[in-house]
């Protein structure tokens, strides 16, 4: 931090600024002039100064640096950090907008509930201002009726990939050990799960081999389903500067169902149609396999892979009971594929290998094996790519009706002659198209198997790289395990071993983690729907607006019995259909965390004062747990499936706890962390709290409290919880993934550095995963080898052929990656007479998710207010309308209105229009289908079928 | 919009009528606002005209300040509304604008124009003033309104405070362009600090900008750095004396070799025989 405090110094107001204005004030007052206020606030900003400070930004998974100046308790200015790897000092428009997104008028400032005009709680009341006391005394309440009547089983958490990591690890903890229930599950389902599973699946641990640097060592750029441009623009101005270094060599290839940014720039430009992508790179696994084998790297193949393939009869992740009485006659029409789907002429050819013809009718009867998975020949995984040759392939997935065939032919081959190239470097990139998917888990390995065949994978500028969307969908979501199957580290709740190994670090009884997988996000809402959990959570999101069907959950909200609880800084749609809100502190609030993309952890310190009454997320989670006495939560439960959770409160005694003490006691106080982590100084304050330059003492609303003196959940005021609780989170959390490949750096080293890719090794991070060049772990367990695919998950999965495993074959796929053969399959709901529009939905650049933040900041919304319908012109004209008239969209489960535009940023091709989600008045998810990737359980947001007509 | 919504058709007119008569009430009552008054029966250089407006004073000389083109761009239906507020483009001068009093007028930052293909505000007016001659192209033969050929003004960027030129990730600009790879479009270059990320910045073709505005309405700078101003104002003129000899199609039926104005009293002779130069 040293180096950097010249950086640090120079102020906003630059120093020829500073003279001219300071000149201008000493002259207006010599002459008696009155000086404009303005020009007296500047140069008084330019005598004290501002303390500037290194943060991460808030919004996307690129992660950028930042620096960020607070004066006066207020942050009052923002820059890209120059020494930012990332970023190197840039930012996006979001980014520029950092130091105005927790200034909105409307913040959240106390605790609001819904009342009667008693003031009693009443769920068709109106939300009135409460104290923290009386939110959490009816938050406790609610929870234990739901808790004593369904069990862990009844009530829910939905989690986030913005959370801190250490907000998403006190969320984990209190569920998992102490609620013994698995029904927490983030936001990050809806935007990596598919990513993740395929990772587990082909790797056996998660997140990308590669990182950024991978951007300025390759020849080629192939984005599946990715529009860089909008969505992480720092890292497309990487790509462009590196195509820009050599534009001869360097190749950009885009792949999307309609026109954007990205597919503006790209040498060769794919239009296709939805779902095709899963064709697009079988054609090119057959050009490998059959017009090229020498591509193929046999010896990368043969040392560190293997061949495998699963069931094709998996559902499309819709509930199981299609006849659901909740749900209309034309729902049900898509919804009944989900048992049994009948096989179209294009399915046919890429599923002769089961057998099957048009018109058959495939019976869903591996829903709930949908991720079995078993070893095959490379002559079976040949015989599988038989049928994708480029004329079935060209046919099935032309995009674009206007193009001329042959055109898009050449490009396709283009396509694959640019991966197959001996010597040409080659990066994937992928986001929401992939995984976004019916098949997101099927569509990711595929990719996978296309760079392992050839050997380009975990290599300096060779490898298939899955970007997240949130800051911190890798760092919390996806490492901490804020989801309903996982453990910190990549452990899963099913597996025995890893329940011991968690339940060891956080010194609770054996046998107190719940080893059955809890609800989904999409599942807790269906839960929701039909009465099953009761109470829920809302932290760091808003599902009310991102799940797909809304208009269910959000009857489901407001006309079940249930209670929901949502914390955040702004009011959107699920704070409106919520029973209680408590005002939560924004990112530079609080102390935190995040993990970006490239495994990238950067850590923050708390600048300034939250406003009002709002306290950090983990203050929330954490004072709740107080309400909880082990003998209330540690007894016997009988779980819905007859699973029993043991009563563990005797095997707590004989650990020195007795059943009268809190939750909070047992996992968070400091006692607790003194024994789970008793070398770590955990006090309050340390070194490290204190600013490098200025040497300022940092705020700690949850350590010490703060200059508000809020009344906390007791009625008295909050004066902290007298330790470094941040820091002992980090501590404690470290410990899952030490000496086992997910290896983090103390508390106090991210604080010296701008970030650090784990896994961090004897203080070295970590560029390129499974390489032994690279990495220590490939080092370790690939004993000499190049190469280690090390990943600890699925590696003993049986033999079969392709229509299935043999049963009682076990092979041992030690260090070995998979290549997956997957079919190409049609989402369950295509366009057709009566509805005959493909509906996409994605992101703009000016705004992060749902808007909360970046619609508050006035001059993001005024470059972007509100979100428009993306048509072909032609289309346009055949429904009469013209630009800006409004039209309805919609599907077999509800309609928006949105306004219509031909021109401009999107273009789609004729036939498919594209809807923004940002924009809570164009609530398209009300439209969108709750159909998902029936391994990895994550909804596919970028198909369905619409109508639409002026309104 | 549902119809209960709707204004009621007059309400524009009525309100520049309003407007009107208490300017003339005002201007009885003292003296104070003549200057203005006299400066805003005046061609104001800048001034956004609608769609199809006549040059300059030609404009003014046609304009019957009738304000039927204010109310037609009020009545189209896709006028959005903000806070409940309809976001009308076109307003009429009234005094205090600094604009001929009653003429039609927009402020792109405020509100810029939405480029109806439709074009109400040019078809509702009775005298010319907008000239649907000028917003018109040939479409198989037929003379249809074609909005894309509105010339209201130019963007014109300030590249110190343009945050693309900084190397920001920006261009919001770009993309409220409705005329996006063709009005404005992105030049991306190396970016020597960094050395990784390039610029990607926005340029404008004055050949295809409408002057429409939506770019320095969605310019996220403090003050806009895109910005319309008029045509004549905004752009250079190189001359008709040399043609760009690297454009096979250039248009040159408007050239006219005019003959150079004569100063008077020079000759080789005035010249040859002067002895200044010389002696000084």
């Amino acid at each position: 931090m040293a180096k950097v405090s010249q950086e640090e110094r120079s102020l906003n107001l630059s120093r020829r600024d500073f003279l001219k204005s300071a000149a201008a004030v000493s002259a207006a007052t010599a002459v008696g002039m009155s000086v404009p206020k303005e020009a007296l606030a500047k140069a008084s900003e330019a005598e004290t100064g501002w303390r500037w400070d290194k943060a991460a930004c808030r919004f996307c998974g690129t992660g950028c640096g930042v620096l960020v100046a607070t004066k006066d308790d207020r942050v009052v200015a923002v820059k890209g950090d120059p020494k930012a790897p990332v970023n190197r000092g840039l930012n996006c428009i979001k980014g520029y907008f950092l130091a105005k997104i927790m200034y909105g008028e409307d913040r959240l400032t106390k605790p609001l509930l819904r009342v009667n005009e008693k003031g009693e709680f009443d769920k068709k009341g109106k939300f009135k201002p409460v104290s923290w006391q009386k939110a959490y005394e009816i938050m406790v309440k609610k929870f234990k009726e739901a808790y004593n009547e369904l069990g862990p089983e009844g009530v829910a958490i939905f989690s986030s990939g913005q959370y801190t990591i250490m907000e998403g690890y006190a969320a984990a903890k209190l569920m998992k050990a102490g609620f013994r229930s698995n029904n927490i599950d983030p936001n990050a389902r809806h935007c990596m799960a598919s990513a993740v599973a395929a990772f587990i699946q082909t790797f056996g641990i998660d997140e990308p081999a590669g990182c950024y640097d991978d951007i300025e060592l390759t020849d080629t750029f192939v984005l599946w389903g990715s529009n860089m441009a909008e969505m992480h623009p720092v890292l497309w101005a990487r790509v462009i500067d590196r195509k820009l270094s050599n534009p001869d060599k360097v190749k950009l290839v885009v792949l999307s169902t309609f026109t954007h940014r990205s597919v503006d720039l790209a040498d060769i430009p794919i239009i296709f149609k939805p779902n095709t992508d899963l064709a697009i790179q079988n054609y090119i696994l057959h050009e490998i396999v059959y017009n090229h084998p020498e591509a193929i790297d046999w010896d990368f193949v043969k040392n560190y892979c293997t061949f495998a393939t699963g069931y094709v009869d998996i559902g499309y992740g819709m509930r199981g009971n299609p006849e659901h009485p909740k749900y209309t006659e034309k729902e049900k029409q898509t919804m009944r594929k989900e048992v049994v789907k009948t096989i179209s002429e294009d399915e046919a050819v890429a599923l002769k290998y089961l057998n099957l013809k048009p018109g058959d009718k495939l019976k869903m009867k591996h829903r709930k094996q949908a991720g079995k998975h078993w070893v095959i020949s490379f002559e079976e995984f040949k015989k599988a790519l038989e049928p994708y040759t480029l004329d079935y392939v060209a046919r099935v997935a032309k995009g674009d009706p206007d193009e001329p065939l042959e055109e898009f032919k050449k490009k396709l081959k283009a396509l694959a002659d640019l991966y197959i190239e001996k010597g040409r470097e080659v990066v994937s990139f992928w986001t929401m198209g992939f995984n976004q998917h019916t098949r997101g888990t099927w569509v990711n390995e595929q990719n996978y198997a296309i760079h392992l065949l050839l050997g380009k994978h975990a290599q300096p500028g060779n490898g298939a790289f899955s970007l997240t969307g949130q800051p911190s969908a890798c760092g919390t979501a996806r490492e901490v395990g804020t989801f309903a199957h996982r453990l910190p580290a990549d452990m899963v709740v099913f597996n025995p071993k890893h329940r011991e190994i968690s339940e060891k670090i956080w010194r609770v009884p054996k046998g107190t983690i719940n080893p059955k997988v809890g609800a989904n996000i999409v599942q807790i809402m269906r839960d929701l729907e039909d009465g099953k959990i009761k109470w829920a959570w809302v932290n760091v999101c808003n599902p009310w607006q991102d799940t797909a069907n809304a208009n269910h959950w959000i009857k489901a909200a407001r006309e079940m019995d249930n209670f929901i609880v949502v914390s955040d800084s702004y009011p959107g749609i699920s704070a409106k259909v919520a029973d209680l809100i408590l005002p939560a502190a924004m990112i530079y609030e609080k102390w935190g965390a995040y993990g970006n993309s490239e495994r990238r952890t950067q850590h923050w310190k708390q600048q300034v004062t939250p406003p009002g009454e709002a306290m950090p997320d983990e203050w929330h989670l954490i004072e709740f747990s107080k309400f909880f006495k082990l003998k209330e939560v540690w007894k016997e439960w009988k779980l819905s499936d007859g699973t029993v959770l043991p009563n563990v409160l005797e095997e707590a005694k004989k650990m020195g706890y007795d059943p009268e003490m809190t939750l909070y006691d047992v996992l968070f106080s400091e006692e607790a962390f003194k024994k789970t982590i008793p070398n770590v100084d955990i006090s309050w304050p340390q070194p490290v709290a204190y600013h490098p330059i200025t040497k300022e003492k940092h705020l700690n609303t949850s350590a010490e409290g703060d200059k508000r003196g809020v009344k906390g959940v007791d009625g008295k005021e909050w004066k902290g919880y007298g330790f470094f609780i941040q820091k002992a989170l980090w501590e404690e959390y470290r410990l899952f993934g030490l000496g086992h490949g997910h290896d983090l750096a103390d508390f106090d080293t991210y604080h010296k550095v701008r970030g650090l890719r784990w896994p961090v090794v004897d203080g070295k991070e970590t560029l390129w995963r499974f390489n032994a060049k690279y990495d220590p772990y490939a080092r370790k367990y690939g004993k000499g080898k190049d190469f280690a695919f090390y990943g600890p998950a699925l590696k003993k999965i049986p033999e079969g052929d392709l229509y299935g495993p043999k049963k009682g074959t076990k092979v041992d796929l030690t260090n070995r990656a998979k290549i997956f053969f997957r079919p190409y399959m049609e989402p369950p709901e295509m366009p057709d007479k009566e509805y005959p529009f493909w509906l996409a939905t994605g992101r703009v650049l000016e705004h992060w998710h749902s808007g909360t933040m970046t619609m508050r900041v006035p001059e993001l919304y005024r470059a972007m207010p509100q979100a428009f319908c993306y048509m072909h012109p032609e289309d346009a004209k055949k429904l009469g309308v013209k630009d800006n008239d409004l039209v309805w969209v919609e599907s077999r489960r509800g309609k928006i209105k949105a306004r219509v535009k031909t021109r401009g940023r999107n273009r789609p091709p004729r036939g498919l229009v594209f809807v923004p989600w940002f924009d809570e008045r164009v609530y398209i998810n009300k439209v969108t289908l709750d159909q998902r990737c029936p391994i990895s359980k994550q909804t596919d947001y970028k198909k369905c079928a619409v109508k639409i007509y002026p309104a | 919009m549902s119809k209960g919504r709707k204004p009621p058709v007059n309400e524009s007119r009525r309100k520049f009528l309003v407007r009107s008569m208490q300017a003339v009430g005002i201007s009885i009552l003292g003296g104070v606002v003549w200057g203005a008054f006299v400066k805003e029966n005046t061609y104001d250089p800048l001034a956004i005209r609608p769609p199809g407006a006549l040059p300059g004073d030609d404009f003014l000389k046609k304009c019957i300040k009738c304000g039927l083109c204010v109310e037609a761009c009020a009545n189209r239906p896709t006028v959005p509304y903000k806070n409940g507020k309809k976001m009308i483009t076109l307003r009429l001068a009234s005094p205090g604008d600094n604009k001929p009093l009653g003429t039609p007028y927009f402020i792109p930052r405020d509100v810029p124009c939405y480029m109806c293909e439709d074009i109400p505000c040019v078809v509702a007016c009775p005298t010319g003033a907008l000239e649907p001659d000028l917003v018109s192209s040939l479409v198989d033969g037929k003379k249809s309104l074609d909005i894309n050929k509105a010339r209201m003004g130019v963007a014109v960027i300030d590249h110190k405070n343009c945050i693309a030129f900084w190397g920001l990730q920006c261009d919001a600009c770009y993309r409220a362009c409705p005329l996006l790879d063709e009005a404005i479009y992105i030049v991306p270059s190396r970016n020597p600090r960094t050395g990784k990320h390039a610029f990607m910045v926005p340029q404008v073709d004055p050949d295809h900008c409408t002057g429409c505005g939506l770019c320095e309405h969605a310019c996220v700078t403090e003050k806009a750095a895109i910005f319309v101003l008029p045509r004549e104002v905004a752009l250079g003129k190189a001359g008709k004396h040399y043609l760009k000899g690297w454009e096979e199609h250039q248009e040159i039926n408007g050239y006219e070799p005019q003959e150079e104005k004569k100063e008077k009293g020079k000759s080789p002779e005035s010249y040859l025989n002067s002895e200044d130069l010389l002696n000084e």
